[in-house]
């Protein structure tokens, strides 16, 4: 039920987001479905016991898979959905947090929650990068093999 | 290196009309711009244009995209221009018309037609306000709920929310000022949410206020300047990272400021 509950709330988050990005309409959906999954396998990881970097790494890769796949659906670039679907993963309140502290004069705070910020972000955008690198890889494989058996042919 | 050596290393193996380079130098750098004032990323900007001019068959073109400058360069052709871009915003729909653009060019899209696709394009449709201020309300609702807030505190959660992007699109529109409009739309919606939990039935003032502003939150623009430098383009990352950091700096001096008054 809780899980049901994160995939209804972490979608209607992203598709939100989609509006205030001026997505296009035939593609809210499939970004709101992105952003639904990558947030529950972040919130599955966490509640294992994944330390935040780890689960939104996790939670990043799946997200883009998603979205690789719905970009080929929906013939639209894959950076939409990704922007969309990273909504809930993204830290944004942990960087609010990190400088309402500094403002707040807490810099023991601030640190912390600005390391996390970094740790955080850095594994988002790798698990998205590293996703990228193997969808390109094995479409230039399918390319190559193709290629092989045309000239046996 | 005398002239004549200079001039074999320039001269283009296929000499195409004049007017058709600058036809196809017009449709790169719009393309651009409206990439780059769309908020898509450099490396993609870069792509995309240097794509459009092979495919017309213009080769050695250089470009050069940061957060805020466009210089693209068709060096055979002696062709070099800079933009620089003023205002940069969102908007994930010319994005996607841009690339079915490019798209179209691949498959052999005639120059012409080309042009009159780049002069609509600047008329997509947005989102009326009215639509994006109740999704800022609806994304605020939902974080508040993923934070574990109580259902007391939604009313307040979704309307900080929807002040907050109505304040931000308002000032948007009037001044040019970076950092301002989320400082004032941050600064409105922490008196609301303390004076909603002073006087009202709020319970936690911490979760509403991080809920409601999370629709001005540079969650995204962090992981993009962290997606360009992996990329290597080190100048984008850095800009885009200290724009992030100035805007939660911003909305955290509007919160603080209404904490340390009450």
């Amino acid at each position: 039920m809780t899980y049901f509950f994160q995939l209804i709330l972490s979608f209607f988050a992203s598709a939100g987001f989609g509006v205030l990005f001026n997505a296009p309409r035939r593609t809210i959906v499939a970004g709101g479905i992105s952003g639904a999954l990558g947030w529950i396998v972040y919130y599955i990881a966490t509640e294992i016991g994944a330390e935040a970097p780890i689960a939104s790494f996790l939670g990043a890769i799946v997200l883009t898979a998603v979205s690789i796949l719905s970009s080929r659906k929906l013939r639209a670039p894959v950076i939409i959905f990704i922007t969309c679907g990273i909504i809930p993963l993204v830290p944004g309140g942990t960087a609010y947090n990190a400088m309402r502290s500094v403002v707040m004069t807490q810099y023991d705070i601030a640190l912390a929650y600005g390391f996390q910020v970094a740790l955080v972000s850095m594994a988002i955008a790798m698990g998205i990068i590293s996703t990228e690198m193997i969808d390109s890889l094995m479409q230039t494989l399918k390319r190559e093999v193709k290629n092989l058996w045309k000239k046996e042919a | 290196m005398s002239v004549e050596a200079l001039e074999t290393v320039d001269k283009p193996d296929v000499s195409l009309d004049d007017k058709f380079v600058r036809k196809v130098f017009y449709v790169c750098l719009n393309s651009g711009k409206i990439l780059l004032e769309s908020g898509a990323e450099t490396y993609r900007i870069e792509d995309t244009m240097l794509r459009m001019a092979n495919n017309y068959g213009i080769g050695n073109v250089q470009v050069f995209v940061t957060t805020t400058v466009i210089i693209l360069s068709m060096n055979d052709y002696a062709l070099s221009q800079t933009i620089r871009i003023e205002e940069r915003a969102n908007n994930l729909e010319k994005v996607v018309n841009i690339n079915d653009l490019s798209r179209q060019i691949t498959k052999g899209l005639p120059i012409d037609e080309a042009i009159e696709t780049i002069e609509t394009i600047h008329e997509t449709k947005m989102f009326p306000l009215w639509l994006v201020i109740i999704a800022g309300g609806i994304v605020s609702a939902m974080f508040l709920l993923l934070f574990n807030g109580t259902i007391v505190d939604i009313p307040i959660a979704a309307f900080g929310g929807m002040l907050g992007v109505l304040i931000t699109e308002s000032i948007q529109r009037y001044t040019k000022i970076k950092f301002f409009n989320e400082f004032f739309a941050s600064f409105f919606i922490a008196l609301f949410s303390v004076l909603y939990v002073n006087y009202g039935p709020g319970v936690n003032v911490e979760t509403i206020i991080i809920a409601a502003v999370m629709p001005l939150v540079p969650g995204v623009l962090i992981t993009n300047a962290i997606r360009e430098m992996i990329r290597g383009h080190m100048l984008a990352g850095t800009m885009k990272g200290a724009e992030a950091s100035l805007t939660a700096i911003a909305i955290g001096a509007g919160v603080g400021l209404i904490f340390m008054l009450m």
